[in-house]
C-alpha cells in the first residue's frame, strides 16, 4: 500500500494502539484535530479520549505525566508539537527520564515514546525549523532515532513504542508528505541502531540522515552521471547509539566520508561520527574526514537566509567534489 | 508491631490504638534514623548531600498513615520518613546513603534520589517540583485503567514558584485525576524566606485556580495532618478529583548539613521547636490514658535498635565494583508481552 510518511506514523499508532492495550497518545491538540500535522488523525474516533489525550500548552507536563505512566506499566506516545518546544520538557526528559532507572538501581523502566516533528526547509523561521536531536544524543538512557523514509518511519515508531527505554523520535516535517512508499502489509518494524545502506559506492562515502537523506542521493546520482563518481549513501536512522560499525564499515571501503545533516555544524552529530572513524579507521582514510551542516545560526526566515543557511542537494554536489578531488 | 507494656486498655477498636502506637513509633523512628544520618555525615561515612526533615515528621507520618499498596508516592528531599513508613528496609535505606551496592540504587544516585518502585516510592531528582508531573501521570493511569490507587506528590513551597507545579495541578484539575498535592510550608527556600518567594499567606490559595480544594493545616500536629488527609484521601479515592494540603511547618536544620542556616533568626527555630510536633502528640497519647514513660522508653529502645541495626547492614555492605558505573542504563530491548 502506497504512503506518504506521516500517514506510515499514523498507522503505527493504529496499529500499536490496536495491539496492546497500554499504548495511549497524548499531546497538544492531537485527538480531535488529529495533530497540527495530522499525524494522530482517527486515533480519537478508534480509541477514544481515554487513549487520546488532549492535554493544555503543558509541554514538562506532558513529558512527565508520560513518565508516571510509564513506570506503572503504561506505553504513551509522547507529542510535541514541534520539536522546537522540547526545549520546554528539556528537564523532563535528560533528568527524569534518562535518569530513571539508573537511579533506581535497575528496579525500574521508563518506556515513552517523545514523538518530535523538526527540520527546516518550510519557511518555518526560529521556532519552527529545529532540529535539535543534538541536545539528547549525549545523554545516556535515552535513545534517538530520526526516520528518513516512510517504512522506517513506521518500522522505527513501532520498535520504540515497544522498547522499554525512553527514545526521542525525530520526524521530518519535510518529509511528512514530500515522501511516499509501497510499504508492505502487516507489522513489521525496523531495529533502533541499525544503520542502513541505501546506496552501494567505492570512491567515497556521504553519511547522513533525516532530512538529508534525500539530497544526499540526489547528489549522488548527480556524480555519478556528470563526473563518474561512485558514491556510497548510508542512512544512520538511530543517533543515540550509533551503528559503530557500519560507520566504520564504510570509512574503511572508500576512505573518504563525507557527513552531512541539516542540524547546524558545531556539536552537531556529526562531530561524533567523524571522531569514531578517525579513532578506529584512521589508516583506511585517503583524505580528511568532512561535515556539510547547517551554518552555524539560527535557521532565518527569508528565502535568501534559509537558502543560504541549509544545506542542499547543490551544496552537497560540491562538497563531494571537492572531497574526491583531494 | 506488638504492644508495648504501658498501652492503654481501650474500649476502641484495637486497630485505633495499635495506630496511635504505630504513628508514634514511625515519628520517633524518623527522628532516630536522621539524627544517626546527621551524626554519620558529620563522620564522612554519609558523604554527599543530606537533607533533614527534623521538624517535619508528623507530614509525612500523618500522610503516609491512609495510604495503601499500590498507591504512588512522590517523596521531597526532605521526606526520608516516606521510605520508613513506606516499608523500606532500613538497611537499605541506609546503604543508599552511604553509597552501597545494596542500597535502593545500588549505588547509583545519592540520598533519596533512588526510589522503591514495588514500595510506590518514585525517586525524585534534585530538580524539585518536576515530580508533581510525574505523580499526576501516575493518576492518570489509576483513573485509565480504574484502579481505586491515588498518587501523592509531597514538594515544598520553595518548589511551588515552578512551573512543573503549575502544569501539574493545571492538568490534574482538568482531568479530576486521583492525585494528592501535599505542601510542606517550612518557610525557607535555601535561604529564602517565604516573602520572597510569594505575594500570598497560604499555598493552598493557588488549588481554587486549579478547581479543587485547598486545605491549610498544622503540619506540626500529627492528628490534624492525619485527620485532614483521611476525609481528603477517601474523598480522591472516591473519584472526586485532585486536592491540595498545604502544611505549615519548619526545618530545624539548614537546608543541607553543610548549611548552619545563619540567615535565619534564631528565636523564630526555637519558637518552632516549642511546638514540636513528638513532644505535642505525647500529650495526645498521655490524655488517652497510655503511660507514657513506659511507652516512650519501649519504642526508644526499638527505634535505637532498628537504626543501629541499619547502620551495621550498610556498613558491612560492599561498595558497587567500578564496572557497575555503565549497568543500569537500559531496560532489556524485549517489551513485555502485550496485553489485548
Amino acid at each position: 500500500m502506497e504512503l506518504t510518511y506521516i500517514k506510515a506514523i499514523n498507522s503505527a499508532l493504529h496499529e500499536e494502539m490496536q495491539r496492546d492495550e497500554n499504548v495511549f497518545v497524548m499531546g497538544e491538540d492531537v485527538g480531535e484535530l488529529g495533530g497540527a500535522f495530522k499525524a494522530t488523525e482517527g486515533l480519537l474516533e478508534a480509541f477514544g479520549e481515554e487513549r487520546v489525550i488532549d492535554t493544555p500548552i503543558s509541554e514538562a507536563l506532558i513529558i512527565g505525566a508520560g513518565i508516571g505512566a510509564a513506570v506503572l506499566g503504561m506505553r504513551p506516545v509522547l507529542e510535541m508539537q514541534f520539536a522546537d518546544f522540547i526545549s520546554c520538557a528539556f528537564d523532563q526528559i535528560v533528568n527524569s527520564a534518562a535518569t530513571l532507572r539508573y537511579r533506581h538501581g535497575g528496579r525500574a523502566q521508563c518506556p515513552i515514546v517523545v514523538r518530535a516533528p523538526s527540520g527546516a526547509g518550510i519557511h518555518g523561521a526560529l521556532f519552527h525549523s529545529q532540529n535539535p536531536e543534538a541536545w539528547f544524543t549525549r545523554v545516556p538512557g535515552l535513545k534517538v532515532v530520526a526516520p528518513a523514509t516512510a517504512y522506517d518511519a513506521k518500522g522505527l515508531l513501532k520498535s520504540a513504542i515497544r522498547d522499554n527505554n525512553p527514545v526521542i523520535y525525530f520526524e521530518h516535517k519535510r518529509l511528512y508528505r514530500s515522501v511516499k512508499e509501497n510499504l508492505p502489509e502487516g507489522d513489521f518494524t525496523v531495529p533502533i541502531g541499525v544503520a542502513e545502506l541505501r546506496k552501494e559506492g567505492a570512491d567515497l562515502s556521504v553519511i547522513t540522515y533525516g532530512g538529508t537523506l534525500a539530497p544526499a542521493l540526489d547528489a549522488a546520482k548527480i556524480v555519478e552521471k556528470e563526473d563518474r563518481l561512485s558514491v556510497e549513501v548510508l542512512d544512520l536512522r538511530t543517533l543515540l547509539p550509533l551503528d559503530r560499525e557500519a560507520i566504520l564499515a564504510t570509512a574503511r571501503k572508500t576512505g573518504k566520508v563525507l557527513i552531512v545533516h541539516e542540524d547546524r555544524l558545531t556539536g552537531g552529530i556529526g562531530g561524533e561520527v567523524a571522531a569514531i572513524i578517525c579513532e578506529h579507521a584512521f589508516e583506511y582514510l585517503d583524505a580528511p574526514v568532512r561535515r556539510l551542516a547547517a551554518l552555524d545560526t539560527h535557521t532565518a526566515f527569508s528565502p535568501p537566509l534559509e537558502e543560504v543557511i541549509l544545506p542542499n542537494t547543490n551544496k552537497i554536489v560540491d562538497a563531494i567534489r571537492n572531497l574526491a578531488a583531494y | 508491631m506488638a504492644q508495648p507494656e504501658g498501652a492503654r486498655v481501650a474500649t476502641e477498636p484495637a486497630a485505633r490504638v495499635e495506630q496511635e502506637l504505630q504513628l508514634y513509633y514511625w515519628m520517633k523512628l524518623i527522628r532516630a534514623f536522621e539524627e544517626r544520618v546527621s551524626r554519620l555525615h558529620r563522620q564522612n561515612k554519609i558523604f554527599g548531600g543530606v537533607y533533614s526533615g527534623a521538624g517535619q515528621e508528623a507530614i509525612v507520618a500523618g500522610v503516609c498513615a491512609p495510604l495503601r499498596d499500590g498507591d504512588f508516592v512522590a517523596p521531597l528531599h526532605r521526606d526520608l520518613g516516606v521510605f520508613l513508613v513506606r516499608g523500606v528496609d532500613p538497611g537499605r535505606l541506609m546503604a543508599q546513603l552511604m553509597g552501597k551496592e545494596t542500597g535502593l540504587s545500588r549505588g547509583k544516585d545519592s540520598f533519596l534520589h533512588g526510589g522503591d518502585l514495588e514500595r510506590g516510592i518514585f525517586g525524585s531528582t534534585s530538580m524539585l517540583g518536576s515530580s508533581l508531573p510525574i505523580a499526576v501521570g501516575a493518576a492518570l493511569k489509576f483513573k485509565m485503567k480504574r484502579e481505586k490507587n491515588i498518587a501523592v506528590a509531597f514538594f515544598g513551597e520553595g518548589a511551588s514558584s515552578r512551573g512543573d507545579v503549575h502544569e501539574a495541578m493545571n492538568f490534574a484539575g482538568v482531568q479530576k485525576l486521583p492525585v494528592l498535592f501535599v505542601c510542606e510550608n517550612n518557610r525557607y527556600a535555601y535561604s529564602t524566606p517565604l516573602e520572597k518567594q510569594m505575594a500570598i499567606e497560604d499555598v493552598a490559595d493557588r488549588a481554587e485556580a486549579y478547581g479543587f480544594r485547598g486545605h491549610v493545616v498544622s503540619g506540626n500536629d500529627l492528628l490534624a495532618v492525619l485527620e485532614v488527609t483521611e476525609r481528603v484521601v477517601a474523598k480522591i479515592r472516591n473519584g472526586e478529583g485532585p486536592a491540595l494540603i498545604e502544611c505549615k511547618t519548619y526545618r530545624y536544620r539548614g537546608h543541607s548539613e553543610h548549611d548552619a542556616a545563619l540567615y535565619r533568626d534564631q528565636e523564630e527555630l526555637i519558637e518552632w521547636q516549642s511546638r514540636d510536633p513528638i513532644p505535642g502528640y505525647e500529650l495526645f497519647l498521655e490524655k488517652k490514658g497510655h503511660d507514657l514513660k513506659r511507652v516512650r522508653e519501649q519504642i526508644d529502645e526499638r527505634t535505637q535498635k532498628v537504626v543501629q541495626a541499619a547502620v551495621e547492614y550498610a556498613e558491612q555492605s560492599p561498595f558497587p565494583k567500578p564496572e557497575e558505573a555503565l549497568e543500569d542504563l537500559f531496560a532489556p530491548a524485549l517489551a513485555a508481552a502485550p496485553k489485548k
